[in-house]
């Protein structure tokens, strides 16, 4: 299970903009670059982010081979109610890492 | 039917060259995208309609040191409303090996329109930032970068 870092306001007034900021250890290897031995490495890159808030999907972000490792992305939303942010990373060679987080609305 | 000349002869021997020539030259594929790829791969997600400038503010730093990171926030002005929001921002470049970097959807509950990710660099280049409105308008900016060290290709 690949690390995740997630930075959520715990708790905000209802209707405020949140800023969420999402880190997740992956090498996202293009699949252009040589080894120490000239050969080319295979694609393994995340393809795709989802965060869902209390169920309802809110952003999507299909990822290319150009972002950096150690995927970062950082977005916002409207806090509407108390509930659970959900976040999900689907990639090349069945990767998958899911990671949630509570916030209290106030 | 008639016995064919020597001139004949000589230009169906030249085309049967060229055209296989053209042939294997045409069956090497870019390892690059070029600016006419990055223009294709707009164009299929726009189609056809008009790309305006502005709306968008695309940041990036204009001399970069590691294009293996590079800090990038795009922003685009719209109140966010359910009326009148941005439904996508797209970000394409013209000179790494694909020319996509980054694909989003988003909708009014978003609140602002803005994002922020890290990307990698191959080349100074010339990196473009779509944002599609609830209208179906297209709007763009531009950002010019300098990149020393290049990322993607280099060997590890």
């Amino acid at each position: 299970m690949a690390r995740a870092l997630i930075n959520v306001p715990a708790s905000a007034k209802r209707g405020e903009v949140i800023e969420i900021k999402t880190l997740i250890s992956h090498p996202m290897e293009p699949g252009y670059r040589p080894n120490s031995t000239g050969e080319i490495l295979p694609r393994d890159t995340i393809n795709l982010f989802v965060c869902t808030y209390n169920g309802e999907e809110i952003f999507r972000a299909e990822l290319s081979p150009a972002i950096a490792a150690n995927s970062f992305i950082a977005f916002s939303t409207v806090a509407t109610a108390s509930g659970k942010l959900e976040f999900k990373w689907t990639g090349d060679n069945g990767f998958s890492a899911t990671e949630s987080v509570a916030i209290t609305v106030e | 039917m008639t016995v064919p000349t020597r001139r004949q002869i000589l230009i169906s021997a030249v085309a049967l060259i060229g055209g296989t020539g053209m042939s294997s030259l045409l069956a090497i594929k870019p390892t690059w995208a070029t600016p006419a790829m990055m223009r294709a791969a707009i164009r299929k997600v726009i189609g056809e309609a008009p790309l305006r400038k502005g709306k968008v503010r695309l940041d990036l730093p204009p001399l970069i040191e590691n294009g293996n990171a590079v800090p990038m926030t795009v922003s685009v002005d719209s109140p966010m409303t359910e009326a009148d929001y941005v439904k996508a921002i797209h970000v394409f470049n013209e000179k790494n090996p694909q020319p996509n970097v980054l694909s989003i959807r988003l909708g009014p509950r978003a609140g602002k329109a803005a994002i922020s990710s890290r990307i990698r660099l191959a080349d100074s280049q010339t990196v473009t930032a779509i944002a599609e409105m609830s209208d179906g308008s297209f709007w763009s900016d531009e950002a010019d970068v300098v990149v020393t060290l290049a990322a993607c290709v280099e060997g590890i």
